[in-house]
C-alpha cells in the first residue's frame, strides 16, 4: 500500500504534503511515517492518508477561453499604467521612475 | 554500592551501545526503503540512550561517555551475548529486536522503580522511546506470526538466542521474560541454561576493532 504522508510543522500551520511511503498496512505505515518525517522533531502532526483515498481531479475545461475569471486573466499592471496615462498622473505615481 | 552503580550502568549502556551498532548493520540493506530508515533511526536511538547512561557512570568515574564508550579494553566490556552477535539474518533480527526490547522493559520497570533518583529518571526516558522500538517489535512479530513460511523461521530464530536472550536478565528477572516470550509464541520455550553478561563471543572484538577504529586512529584528546 501506499500512504501520502502530510506533515504539520507548527500547530495551527496547514498541513503540507511531505512525501510518500510503501507500507504493508496502516500499523506498518504508522512507525514508517513517524521515522521518517518526525524523527527530527521536523513535525509536530503528521497525517497518513492511502493513496487510494485521495481523488485526483485533473481536468478543467474551458472551451470559450474565459480569461476573466483566471488568477492571471488580466495584468493589473497593464491596466494601471493605462488608466495612469489617462489620467496624466503617470510620472507622479508611486514606483513611476521604474 | 557506587561499585553496582556503575557496574549496572555500563552493563544497560554496553547492551545499548552494541546493540544499536549491530542494528545499525542493515543500513542501506534492510528489506526495503521505509525499514531502512526506521531500523536504522532505532539503532541511531540506543545509542543516544547509551550515552545518556555513560554520562552518569562518567560523572561518577571522573571520566567522559566517549571514553567509556570507545577507550576500554574488548574484554571490558559488560553486554549481554545477545548483542554481540553479528547482524543476523531478518528473522533472527526480528527475534533479537523483540527479545532485547522485552527483557529491557522488564529491566526498566525495575529500575524506574528504583530508589536511586538520576538512575530512576533515565530509565523513565528511556522506556519513553521505548516504547516505539517496542511498536516496532511488536507488529513485526504480528507479521511473522501470521504465515506459516514467517512462523516457522521465527520460531527457528526464537529457540536459537533464547539462551541469549535469558542472559540479558538477572535471575531474579528471567521468569517474567519467559512468561512474556511464552505468551506471545504460544508455545513453550526450552528450559536452557542462559549464556550470561560476561561471557564474550568472538564477534565483539571484531565489532570493537571496527567500532573504536576512527577513536583508535585520532591522538588522545582529539576535538571533533
Amino acid at each position: 500500500m501506499i500512504y501520502e504522508v502530510f506533515r504539520q510543522e507548527r500547530r495551527g500551520q496547514p498541513f503540507q504534503h511531505a512525501g510518500s511511503l510503501t507500507a504493508p498496512d496502516t500499523r506498518f505505515a504508522e512507525i514508517y511515517a513517524r521515522e521518517q518525517y518526525g524523527r527530527r522533531q521536523e513535525s509536530v502532526a503528521l497525517w497518513l492518508v492511502p493513496r487510494e483515498a485521495v481523488r485526483e481531479i485533473d481536468d478543467f475545461p474551458d472551451e470559450f477561453d474565459l480569461k476573466y475569471r483566471r488568477v492571471d486573466g488580466y495584468s493589473i499592471k497593464t491596466r494601471l499604467r493605462e488608466a495612469r496615462e489617462r489620467a496624466g498622473t503617470l510620472e507622479t505615481a508611486p514606483g513611476a521612475e521604474e | 554500592m557506587t561499585r553496582d552503580r556503575i557496574e549496572l550502568l555500563l552493563s544497560i549502556a554496553d547492551d545499548e551501545l552494541f546493540l544499536g551498532w549491530r542494528n545499525s548493520e542493515w543500513t542501506g540493506i534492510a528489506p526495503f526503503l521505509e525499514e531502512d530508515v526506521a531500523f536504522s533511526s532505532i539503532a541511531q536511538n540506543e545509542i543516544g540512550h547509551a550515552r545518556a547512561l555513560y554520562e552518569l557512570a562518567a560523572a561518577e568515574l571522573g571520566t567522559t561517555a566517549d571514553e567509556l564508550a570507545f577507550d576500554r579494553k574488548p574484554e571490558e566490556y559488560r553486554c549481554a551475548p545477545l548483542v554481540q552477535l553479528r547482524r543476523l539474518e531478518w528473522a533472527r533480527t526480528i527475534a533479537r529486536h523483540w527479545l532485547y526490547e522485552t527483557a529491557d522493559e522488564i529491566r526498566l520497570a525495575a529500575l524506574k522503580a528504583s530508589d536511586d533518583p538520576e538512575i530512576a529518571g533515565v530509565a523513565a526516558k528511556i522506556d519513553r522511546e521505548e516504547a516505539y522500538h517496542r511498536m516496532h517489535a511488536e507488529m513485526w512479530i504480528d507479521r511473522l506470526l501470521a504465515s506459516e513460511e514467517g512462523r516457522a523461521r521465527l520460531n527457528e530464530a526464537m529457540d536459537e538466542l533464547w539462551p541469549y536472550a535469558l542472559g540479558v536478565l538477572d535471575d531474579e528477572l528471567r521468569p517474567e521474560l519467559r512468561r512474556r516470550a511464552q505468551e506471545r509464541l504460544g508455545r513453550t520455550l526450552a528450559d536452557v541454561e542462559p549464556i550470561p553478561r560476561g561471557v564474550h563471543e568472538a564477534e565483539l572484538a571484531e565489532l570493537w576493532q571496527e567500532m573504536t577504529a576512527v577513536r583508535r586512529s585520532a591522538p588522545a584528546g582529539s576535538q571533533w
